[in-house]
């Protein structure tokens, strides 16, 4: 029986700049409770981060959903950035170093797709963008 | 959440005590640029050992502070960079390139000794 403790998914609304570090702390907790170890709780933090701000940026509001995987035999974390904002006209360039229409970096979605095992953007010009990323536990 | 500021002696020491939000970290370049001058500090530390996330934005602004207080002649060492979190940035792609850093405070005081003894006593680590 799992304990009542431990949650299988947190939710964290986005709509200003607090809810980056909000989010990122509540994916931590939840990765710290599916045995994640150290490098991995910042490397997972450190995507939270940069999804939960593109959020922020470019859509204004939306939501980061951090849940427990357990897939043939393997577990890890989940991360779900969900946005109804303007999408992204071209998913292709986004993903290239460097590109930003903010005036940032460029590397929120190329460096995110580094730091995670797995990596999977969707976006619907005018609808909004769904990234979904995944660490397992080592 | 403020970042408390110490001066001591020629240096300012900034230690961040916890999470920033981009608005915190925004306040501490400005005050930081500001207060360089107004106390006439020659060189800058700021520690981020308490910090188990640098993103991007942190990156960045940690950078521009280190632009803008050499603009102002003076010299900036960022100090206690976690291992994890250092590796967390080399991944996502973040550099600080041109921008000394320490281990530690003490290091990171040392450092800034040596710097303000001029070049030509500049204390080479690596052999």
């Amino acid at each position: 029986m799992r304990s009542a403790l431990i949650a299988d998914e947190v939710r964290v609304p986005i709509d200003r700049d607090a809810d980056i570090v909000t989010a990122r702390q509540k994916g931590r907790e939840l990765a710290t409770q599916c045995g994640l170890l150290s490098t991995d709780l910042a490397v997972v933090a450190t995507a939270i981060s940069e999804l939960a701000r593109n959020i922020v940026r470019y859509a204004a509001r939306g939501e980061i959903i951090v849940r427990r995987v357990d897939e043939n035999g393997k577990r890890g974390v989940e991360v779900v950035a969900v946005d109804e904002g303007p999408g992204i006209p071209d998913v292709t360039l986004a993903m290239q170093d460097g590109y930003s229409t903010s005036g940032g970096l460029g590397l929120g979605l190329p460096g995110t797709r580094r730091l995670m095992d797995e990596f999977e953007i969707i976006s619907d010009f005018g609808k909004g963008t769904t990234v979904t990323v995944r660490r397992w536990k080592r | 959440m403020q970042v408390p500021i110490l001066k001591q002696g020629a240096y300012l020491i900034a230690t961040v005590q916890s999470a920033l939000t981009d608005e915190d970290l925004k306040q501490l370049r400005d005050t930081l640029v500001v207060s360089v001058s107004k106390v006439r500090a020659r060189g800058v530390i700021v520690d981020v050992t308490a910090l188990d996330v640098i993103d991007s934005f942190a990156t960045r602004t940690l950078r521009d502070v280190a632009h803008m207080i050499r603009l102002r002649g003076a010299e900036t060492v960022i100090v206690g960079i976690q291992p994890e979190v250092a590796f967390s940035m080399v991944k996502l792609g973040l550099s600080l390139e041109g921008i000394a850093t320490s281990l530690d405070l003490e290091e990171g005081l040392a450092y800034l000794d040596r710097k303000g003894k001029g070049p030509e006593h500049e204390v080479r680590t690596h052999r």
